[in-house]
């Protein structure tokens, strides 16, 4: 197929490093594809919100909608042998490394088909095989984590990358800091994805950061700036960071995101911003309605074929939670089950 | 043949370096430095600085850093420098080690140890000195493991290292320097202890004495001046905090009817009180005393030398509770 090339929405602000070039080059399948896995993610997430407001899920659930072009731009960048950490909004990032819905939907309901066999619900969500490693409820926690795996990788000496993901509000965590200077140390090949959706739960940037301006906050490790709304830009700065930290150790990557739900279900997302805000980004840097847009002026794809993917997608997601309800629970033996590796047996664990 | 602690923990991390390159070394001053009590002397030269990796003053960071590595199929065997520091680190030992491998249905498992100094050691006061084992032991997804003699700390280090799960290993300041007798077998590099059996370092008929580290040879000793007095104490070395061995205790208290537990943690909460649970859970109709908890006192370690040692149990202590269990507070007659 046709390579072409799609200049980015805004340029890339670096920070000590050159910035990458605004045009990318793509294909009609790629932007197709793209198009697909952003529209299913979304999908996911709205039927997550009704599930939730059902009672078919439990606890915490944190939904990715309007931060898709991170997690779709990302692995079109790298392969499945690099690896991928993030923090608890994490539905996305799995689909994104190859997950599949009814695992994501069981997992939601606490269903033994989830990948994490329902043990780990919303929050944690993993997938070993494509080295996702999760899906972690402590805020920052997975910085250092990232890290490690990325230690692991050049210790082992393979030429892959680890992702580490987290928001605005870890930003400001200590942990970071840590992480990253001993990662600046070590040269380990770690991208720090900084997803700045701008509101760490119901905090404004400007009102946790003393500096905004989280792709400069490495201060000896660089960092770009890159419109996390742009699926292209950020194929374009995941595959140049990766090359980069291969070479010469750790960077971060901002990206300028937006989360139209609220932090969390019990958050309708309006005391701390305005519908306005909110809509005001949806009409403007909307990432599915941005791929739309490029199919439609490419001529790649008709409107109507794009909505008939719309619909496919649908049907996709309706069944895979037909299935998930299906689905019992797990056994009443998992309580005890993968506590430790090889289990130690019930009697060392409950009198 | 005689050899110290340290120069067991040395050799059962040299051993487990040269066995498996997956397995590594991390922490503050463990490589130029030698380790700073030397436990980790040698090593750097002998395997270069990616496997004797010295990190910065950051446990939040490189204890994360470790688990990360873990995750990865790394074995990182992680030094605090004493666990009151591995308090920096708590979030990152409890949160991403213990629980991984649960909360993602056994796709992620954690091949860790943290080891280091644990618990009181002389005169470095309340920050210093606190004993984590009541802390860690109650955490599942963690094993605890507390040597006392070198053959333990050979023994237990090499099943720590070759443990698929994450490893908690309290050592001791003041053990380090203290020779203990090794036989051959303790010395052969396949030499390896079972996580969750405990030692019976003494027989006896009328009292049991469970102790673990530093307090094993508090009560081996009380154990001697017990005999004296025609007491004839058992003195079980724990080894593992968690997996706790119920059914050596509980096997030892249907025997001698009485227990003694000590530790140098605080004791509210503590080992002490656990083991305590157990023996009145399985053999509460065996118990023909009181079971006695000798424990650290319920204070913040003080500094001046009366003080902390009126804060931390002496061999006396635990002979009076082994006394007063054998309803002997007062000397008589010897009666077997």
């Amino acid at each position: 197929q046709a390579v072409m090339t799609v200049e980015t929405s805004v340029p890339f602000t670096g920070h000590r490093i050159d910035t990458p070039s605004r045009s990318v080059e793509t294909t009609p399948k790629e932007l197709l594809s793209f198009f697909r896995e952003m529209s299913l993610m979304r999908r996911m997430e709205i039927a997550a919100d009704s599930l939730y407001k059902a009672k078919l899920i439990r606890g915490f659930c944190h939904l990715y909608d309007g931060q898709e072009a991170v997690a779709v731009g990302m692995e079109a960048a790298i392969t499945k042998k690099d690896a991928i950490i993030t923090a608890y909004r994490d539905h996305c990032i799995f689909l994104g490394r190859g997950g599949k819905l009814i695992e994501a939907f069981s997992e939601l309901m606490g269903r033994r088909a989830g990948c994490s066999k329902g043990k780990g619900g919303s929050m944690h969500f993993y997938r070993r095989e494509a080295e996702f490693y999760g899906g972690h409820g402590i805020v920052g926690a997975q910085i250092p984590l990232g890290c490690g795996i990325a230690l692991g990788q050049k210790y082992s000496k393979e030429e892959t990358v680890t992702f580490t993901m987290y928001g605005d509000g870890a930003a400001n965590q200590g942990q970071l800091f840590e992480a990253l200077n001993m990662s600046a140390l070590w040269d380990l090949p770690v991208i720090l994805v900084c997803e700045n959706n701008h509101y760490g739960m119901g905090t404004a940037e400007w009102r946790a950061a003393k500096s905004p301006a989280y792709y400069k906050r490495g201060d000896y490790v660089p960092g770009l700036k890159v419109d996390g709304m742009d699926a292209l830009a950020v194929k374009q700065a995941c595959k140049f960071a990766k090359e980069h930290v291969l070479k010469n150790g750790p960077m971060i990557l901002e990206m300028d995101t937006y989360r139209y739900h609220g932090h969390s279900m019990s958050d309708p997302g309006s005391s701390y911003r305005t519908r306005d805000e909110i809509s005001g980004i949806r009409q403007e840097r909307d990432p599915i309605e941005r791929i739309r847009k490029l199919i439609l002026s490419h001529e790649i794809s008709t409107a109507n074929e794009l909505k008939d993917i719309e619909k496919e997608v649908r049907k996709e997601v309706d069944a895979a939670i037909a299935q998930a309800k299906e689905c019992p629970m797990p056994d009443s033996s998992e309580l005890f089950a993968n506590i430790y590796v090889k289990g130690l047996g019930v009697k060392d664990q409950a009198p | 043949e005689k050899m110290t602690v340290r120069d067991a923990l040395n050799s059962a991390i040299d051993e487990e370096m040269a066995a498996d390159p997956k397995v590594f070394l991390m922490g503050e001053e463990v490589g130029e430095y030698q380790g700073a009590y030397k436990v980790s002397r040698g090593l750097l030269d002998k395997y270069g600085p990616e496997r004797v990796r010295d990190t910065p003053i950051t446990e939040a960071g490189f204890t994360g850093i470790g688990v990360g590595a873990a995750y990865y199929g790394l074995k990182p065997v992680v030094e605090f420098m004493t666990f009151n520091f591995s308090m920096q680190a708590i979030d990152q030992i409890i949160n991403s080690a213990a629980k991984s491998n649960y909360m993602s249905g056994g796709q992620i498992s954690v091949p860790i140890v943290f080891r280091g100094p644990n618990g009181a050691a002389a005169g470095v006061a309340a920050q210093h000195s606190h004993c984590y084992a009541a802390w860690y032991a109650s955490c599942p997804g963690l094993k605890v493991l507390s040597p006392y003699s070198s053959e333990d700390a050979r023994g237990m280090l090499k099943a720590a290292i070759r443990d698929p799960d994450p490893v908690i290993f309290l050592e001791n300041e003041i053990l380090y320097g203290e020779s203990f007798p090794v036989s051959a077998d303790v010395l052969d590099s396949n030499f390896c202890l079972p996580i969750g059996k405990a030692m019976i370092e003494r027989e006896g008929k009328h009292v049991t004495i469970t102790a673990f580290s530093k307090m094993v040879g508090y009560a081996l000793k009380a154990a001697e001046i017990l005999s004296k007095d025609g007491i004839s104490a058992e003195i079980i070395n724990l080894r593992s905090i968690r997996p706790l061995d119920r059914d050596t205790i509980n096997a030892s208290v249907r025997k001698t009817n009485r227990l003694v537990t000590v530790e140098e943690g605080f004791p509210q909460h503590g080992v002490g009180a656990e083991i305590c649970a157990v023996v009145v859970e399985e053999s509460f109709e065996y118990l023909d005393a009181p079971v006695e908890r000798i424990a650290g006192a319920d204070v913040p370690m003080p500094y001046a030398p009366n003080l902390e040692r009126l804060a931390v149990p002496q061999v006396e202590d635990i002979v009076r509770a082994a006394k007063r269990a054998c309803y002997r507070s007062v000397p008589m007659a010897a009666a077997a």
